[in-house]
């Protein structure tokens, strides 16, 4: 599938802005958060900023753009629809909880639920965006659970680590419960992509050129002669091919950035160098970032479409 | 409203496609690019016709195909139409945010509304036969229509109210009609001969059906097999007084 720049940063950056939503309010609920304007209004700021950028950003590959309201209207059946009406509706509560917390300095008696309510739809929205690729069954590698597993704790994992970003860039004493809590989304983020990658080039395949021709029975179905000499729109959409070509090298560069590297920082923060942790921290999100953007791509770029069986692929 | 109707559509028009027939001369795509480019989603449009990389929307394309007996290495070529199949478990239409893509409960026909359609091409992931097309130029999804257009119009005689790509066949190995009538003539042809669907397995439940080449004729033994004319023929057998002199001084 074509990894087109705008929905790469969709999925990251609204997973990551989520994430950072949930860890709010369950930390703050906890008692682990101060509720501090300041604070605040940054890791408010932050979460919202990516959440609005990431929904702002999957508007910019439509035709029509100014028609996108109108994506709000089938949430009964299409997965994106329910995406859109979960994204704004999750905007209330989160967005009085960051309200109540900024403006009232209070985060965990009588804005607890409301903030508790905010994280749980915030999950529910990343559920939501994870399914938009979830529920094609023409596409194997995403139609399977470990797509809305990996997409959940992605965002767990990318809200953390921007949160404890956050916290040591205000020196709070809670950064390091936050700091434990990204290393154990990270490593758990590291299994569940490992088990994705496994799963998937493991997986039996759905469809052959033998039944998207019907003709298997024949014998061994090879096509001759394309339709069209030129790409044509399924090929640049569907027939992406560039990744597969590097993608064990990609798939450790993702490991090691998105995964491994930050792990290894926050560790370095903890136990090592805590006299510059901020330097260390700002170095675990570049890296980060870089990391699971390259995972992002792969996910799409990846991932083949059944159609491709009609120009070549023999099975998938 | 994209989910699609409660019941099945009272008709299920739909084409059925003879792998027997199809000699691929493209005539079917060529058709139906020129009845559909003022037709119901008019325009096809093209990018770039004249130069290189050119691409444009086409509701038809035909693929071929060559099945290999692995067993007597013979082979087999199989021209392929390929256009919409108008599943009744469409997953183009229930993918669709917007309400743009629909499917008639009145014939089953599936159709985009080209006027709220954002654009976002959800519609051609979600389809495992390549039969949407993004029009770049205007920024909605394109696809067959069964020409809409064509098989209802009043003002064409009755024999053309078929889609652009039957009428246009010029060996027959196209036919449309209603599939969800078992007694129709088409739905004999599908019965008669075994016709199947395409990627049954993506449970899309498509209502066009292909019906497969015939088994190939046994090959004659080799002493059956025609006598090939040779190259030189120096024989004057059968020709005629004058002629045979006339060979007898050039041969001199």
């Amino acid at each position: 599938m074509h990894p087109a720049k705008s929905v790469i940063f969709f999925t990251t950056g609204s997973g990551a802005g989520y994430g950072m939503l949930v860890w709010l309010a369950i930390l703050a609920i906890m008692g682990y958060q101060p509720a501090d304007s300041a604070y605040g209004l940054v890791a408010f700021g932050t979460a919202f900023g990516l959440v609005v950028g990431g929904l702002l950003s999957s508007t910019f590959h439509l035709g029509h753009p100014e028609r996108a309201w109108r994506a709000l209207s089938q949430w009964r059946s299409s997965w994106l629809s329910r995406e859109g009406v979960a994204a704004i509706a999750t905007f209330a509560p989160t967005g009085l909880y960051a309200l109540a917390w900024i403006f009232l300095n209070e985060n965990h008696t009588f804005s607890g639920p409301i903030g508790a309510l905010g994280a749980v739809m915030s999950l529910v929205t990343v559920y939501c965006t994870s399914m938009i690729y979830g529920s094609l069954k023409t596409i194997p590698a995403w139609y399977n659970v470990w797509t809305q597993i990996s997409y959940q704790v992605f965002a767990l994992m990318t809200g953390a680590v921007l949160l404890w970003f956050v916290s040591v860039l205000f020196a709070q004493p809670e950064a390091v419960t936050i700091a434990r809590l990204s290393l154990f989304f990270l490593a758990l983020g590291l299994v569940v992509k490992v088990i994705y990658w496994h799963s998937i080039d493991n997986a039996p395949a759905t469809s052959t050129a033998g039944t998207a021709t019907g003709l298997g029975h024949l014998g061994k179905i090879r096509l001759v002669e394309a339709p069209h000499s030129e790409d044509n729109y399924l090929l640049k959409e569907m027939g992406f091919k560039i990744a597969r070509k590097h993608s064990a090298i990609l798939r450790k560069i993702a490991l090691a950035l998105g995964f491994v590297a930050p792990f290894a920082l926050i560790v370095l923060a903890l136990y090592g160098l805590p006299q510059y942790q901020l330097i260390i921290a700002i170095l675990a999100v570049a890296s980060g970032i870089s990391g699971i953007v390259t995972e992002r791509w792969l996910f799409f770029a990846e991932a083949k479409h059944v159609v491709t069986l009609y120009y070549g692929e023999n099975s998938i | 409203m994209t989910s699609l109707p409660r019941k099945s559509s009272r008709q299920k028009l739909g084409l059925v496609i003879d792998l027997d027939i199809c000699v691929g001369c493209q005539a079917c795509a060529v058709n139906c690019k020129e009845w559909n480019t003022s037709g119901h989603s008019a325009p096809l449009t093209d990018l770039n016709p004249y130069g290189k990389g050119q691409d444009g929307v086409w509701y038809n394309r035909i693929h071929s195909f060559e099945a290999i007996n692995e067993e007597t290495g013979d082979s087999q070529t199989i021209n392929f139409p390929k256009s919409c199949l108008h599943c009744e478990d469409a997953p183009c239409v229930t993918v669709c945010p917007t309400g743009a893509s629909y499917k008639r409960e009145e014939d089953g026909i599936v159709l985009v509304n080209g006027d709220i359609c954002i654009g976002c091409k959800l519609c051609s992931w979600a389809c495992p036969y390549g039969a949407r097309e993004y029009d770049e130029t205007e920024g909605v999804m394109k696809k067959c229509t069964l020409c809409v257009d064509k098989i209802y119009n009043q003002t064409l005689s009755p024999s053309s109210r078929v889609p652009a790509c039957v009428s246009t066949c010029p060996v027959g190995a196209r036919h449309f009609g209603d599939l969800g009538d078992p007694h129709s003539e088409i739905s004999r042809l599908v019965e008669a001969r075994q016709g199947f669907a395409l990627m049954p397995e993506q449970e899309t439940a498509p209502v066009n059906r292909y019906l497969p080449p015939r088994p190939k004729q046994h090959q004659k033994p080799k002493d059956q097999t025609p006598r090939m004319l040779e190259h030189k023929d120096d024989s004057t057998d059968g020709a005629g007084l004058l002629a045979r002199w006339v060979d007898k001084v050039l041969s001199a």
